[in-house]
């Protein structure tokens, strides 16, 4: 214990400063009142290009990524290196249709994904499923920042449960009482920890290990040695499918996440969020890096941590962490990883918060809610959802938040078609949307049911099954009767099948001239701007959504 | 439909804009990492980093030289937006 003292007093003297940091920000471009949801939730609506990039780079890329996306590498290879060209396909996404969510939602003061389905199809049954879908998606994400906590507290010998209770306790004081403004606020010094120690870790750690060749080496012998016919330091003839699909799937996925759309929304004008689509790309380049964290860990002889007889292939980076620096740098590094899990988990919380209030709450409950009403609602819901991520992780198994957010990658993806098509057309049928949805779910969960995780004991011979469902995301196309080894990733197949039926659905439901909704929207409001009158044009009717930046 | 009122001229000429051909430019970092049978080998290495790893990163520069040239071209000149 006493070997990890330094580290441990900067980690709480860091923390304890963050979490100051996350109470004053209520103040930080203080609104006349924040008993509103385009206050609380939204941060007025009004974030430059900075505060923006801190923002959603600190939204994105996750605790849990640091941890997870080096622990895949230093477990399989080159296959963990999807979340690279992941990051890279997302931007042009959102640079193109993300963008008119944001005009069409500040003509028409939409706070949630769902908010736009209810308008662009008239279809208050879809935008309920969208809200489902986006609140049970999004709940898993926040468990596993928890475990990126864990990993680091495990490491500096830090054990029970109090600690990760004390800080999301913390973690969910202010963002009840700041709203966005605090992960935002955090973000900055996230974002700058974060990148110190892995600017000082790429440039340290392989001159302490011998450069990067010796690495790289390092890694393929591991692989080479390794019983399993998947992994290397290169992708298997098997895996390219699976990587290409994987990476796609996951982008679409990643600007379907209703935390990601809150990031977007929060932005002051469509500049700020064109300007970061060219800027939000240096975070890749720094998750490109961190992933090789990885490899040095095998380089470095890293022996995962065991609990209850499983190695915590989490602790790898944390570990190398405190085998490599001294302990003073260690105990920054830890902190920066447990402070990434702090800004997600707030906006995520946020982000599932105002889906339940606006789209069940206001919708189902109590349409007549006023403003004020509404920030209230979404603020309780904001501490339940964190509660029930602090239970899932605490009561029940961990491996159970990590299934779920396999899962949730899955049926968040099957929003695509009403809310990523829905950008760029009207011309789904709601009734087809809501085909397609149910299809995709089933498919969805189907592959992720009949997809088991093995271990290779020996090469050459079968491997052993230690999970039978949800083993994975690479759904093997020999269940569907195909002669072929490839896997390609279970949301991928879901998506293509959602989408056909929506456009079959459609045509049958035309065809038979079933009733359509109604568009609320028109073609000149996705490409509105802030200097557009409509765009302040917000319908609460109260006075306090006057340009709140200008005060 | 229409009682809204109509839209200004400044938001009708950002619509031509925002469907400038140069919205093309932004498939090229998408079309460079979608293909892996393109960049999955070892040499050339560059510090001792396989193709494959160094490739990937080569292409976040090249995508932030798209969007940039995008961002530029969709947006009014002079205006800070």
């Amino acid at each position: 214990m006493s070997a990890h003292t330094v580290e441990i007093v900067i980690f709480v003297v860091l923390f304890v400063f963050v979490s100051g940091l996350g109470f004053v920000a209520a103040r930080w471009r203080r609104a006349e009142s924040m008993e509103h949801l385009d206050e609380w939730g939204l941060g007025g609506r009004n974030f430059g290009s900075w505060v923006t990039w801190f923002l959603v780079g600190g939204d994105l890329y996750t605790a849990y990524t640091f941890v997870a996306v080096p622990a895949l590498m230093f477990g399989a290879g080159a296959a963990g290196y999807f979340a690279l060209p992941y990051t890279i396909i997302v931007y042009p996404i959102v640079f193109l249709v993300l963008i008119r969510l944001w005009s069409v939602s500040h003509v028409h003061g939409y706070v949630t994904p769902a908010d736009f389905v209810r308008g662009r199809f008239g279809s208050s049954t879809m935008a309920l499923l969208v809200a489902i879908t986006g609140i049970v998606a999004t709940m898993p994400y926040i468990a596993l920042q928890l475990i990126g906590i864990e990993a680091v507290l495990k490491t500096m010998g830090v054990t029970g449960n109090w600690p990760i209770i004390i800080a999301f306790v913390v973690l969910a004081a202010y963002t009840y009482n700041s709203g966005l403004r605090a992960p935002a606020l955090i973000a900055f010094v996230k974002d700058a920890l974060i990148y110190l120690v892995i600017i000082v870790a790429v440039l340290y750690i392989p001159a302490k290990l011998g450069g990067w060749s010796s690495i790289f080496s390092a890694a393929d012998a591991k692989f080479t040695k390794s019983p399993n016919p998947g992994d290397g330091i290169l992708l298997g003839p098997n895996g390219q499918l699976q990587y290409a699909t994987l990476a796609l799937g996951s982008a679409l996925a990643l600007f379907l996440y209703p935390h990601s759309v809150t990031g977007v929304l929060a932005a002051r004008d469509r500049g700020t969020i064109k300007r970061n689509m060219a800027g939000l790309p240096a975070y890749s380049f720094l998750l490109g890096l961190l992933a090789l964290l990885g490899y040095m860990a095998i380089r470095a002889g890293v022996k995962p941590i065991t609990t209850g007889g499983k190695p915590d292939g989490n602790t790898i980076v944390p570990l190398l962490f405190d085998q490599m620096f001294p302990s003073w740098f260690a105990g920054i590094a830890f902190a920066a990883i447990a402070i990434g899990a702090l800004v997600p988990a707030a906006i995520m919380s946020i982000a599932a918060a105002n889906l339940w209030t606006r789209n069940v709450y206001k919708e189902y409950i109590k349409p007549d809610a006023t403003p004020a009403q509404e920030a209230q609602m979404s603020k309780l819901a904001s501490l339940v959802v964190k509660l029930g991520a602090l239970l899932a992780i605490l009561v029940i198994d961990p491996q159970f938040s990590i299934d779920l957010q396999l899962i949730g990658g899955v049926i968040i993806l099957q929003t695509l078609p009403s809310v990523g098509l829905g950008l760029l057309s009207s011309w789904f049928h709601r009734g087809g949307l809501i085909a397609g949805w149910i299809a995709g779910m089933i498919v969805g969960f189907w592959t992720l049911w009949v997809t088991p995780a093995v271990t290779y004991t020996a090469a050459g011979k079968p491997p052993t099954v230690t999970k039978d469902h949800f083993g994975g995301s690479g759904f093997a196309l020999s269940k569907l009767g195909l002669d072929t080894k490839m896997t390609i990733y279970a949301g991928f197949v879901a998506i293509v099948v959602n989408v056909l039926v929506a456009i079959v659905a459609t045509l049958i439901l035309r065809a038979a001239h079933v009733e359509d909704g109604v568009d609320e929207t028109r073609v000149d409001e996705y490409v509105a701007d802030r200097d557009d009158a409509r765009v302040h044009d917000l319908p609460s009717g109260e006075g306090e959504v006057a340009p709140v930046g200008s005060t | 439909m229409a009682e809204r009122p109509a839209a200004d001229t400044a938001a009708s000429g950002r619509t031509s804009r925002d469907r400038s051909p140069a919205n093309w430019l932004l498939l090229v970092p998408i079309l460079l990492v979608i293909w892996p049978p393109l960049f999955n080998k070892i040499s050339p290495t560059l510090f001792g980093i396989p193709f494959f790893y160094w490739y990937q990163l080569a292409v976040i520069p090249i995508g932030v030289i798209c969007t940039t040239i995008v961002y530029r071209a969709t947006t009014r000149r002079g205006g800070r937006s």
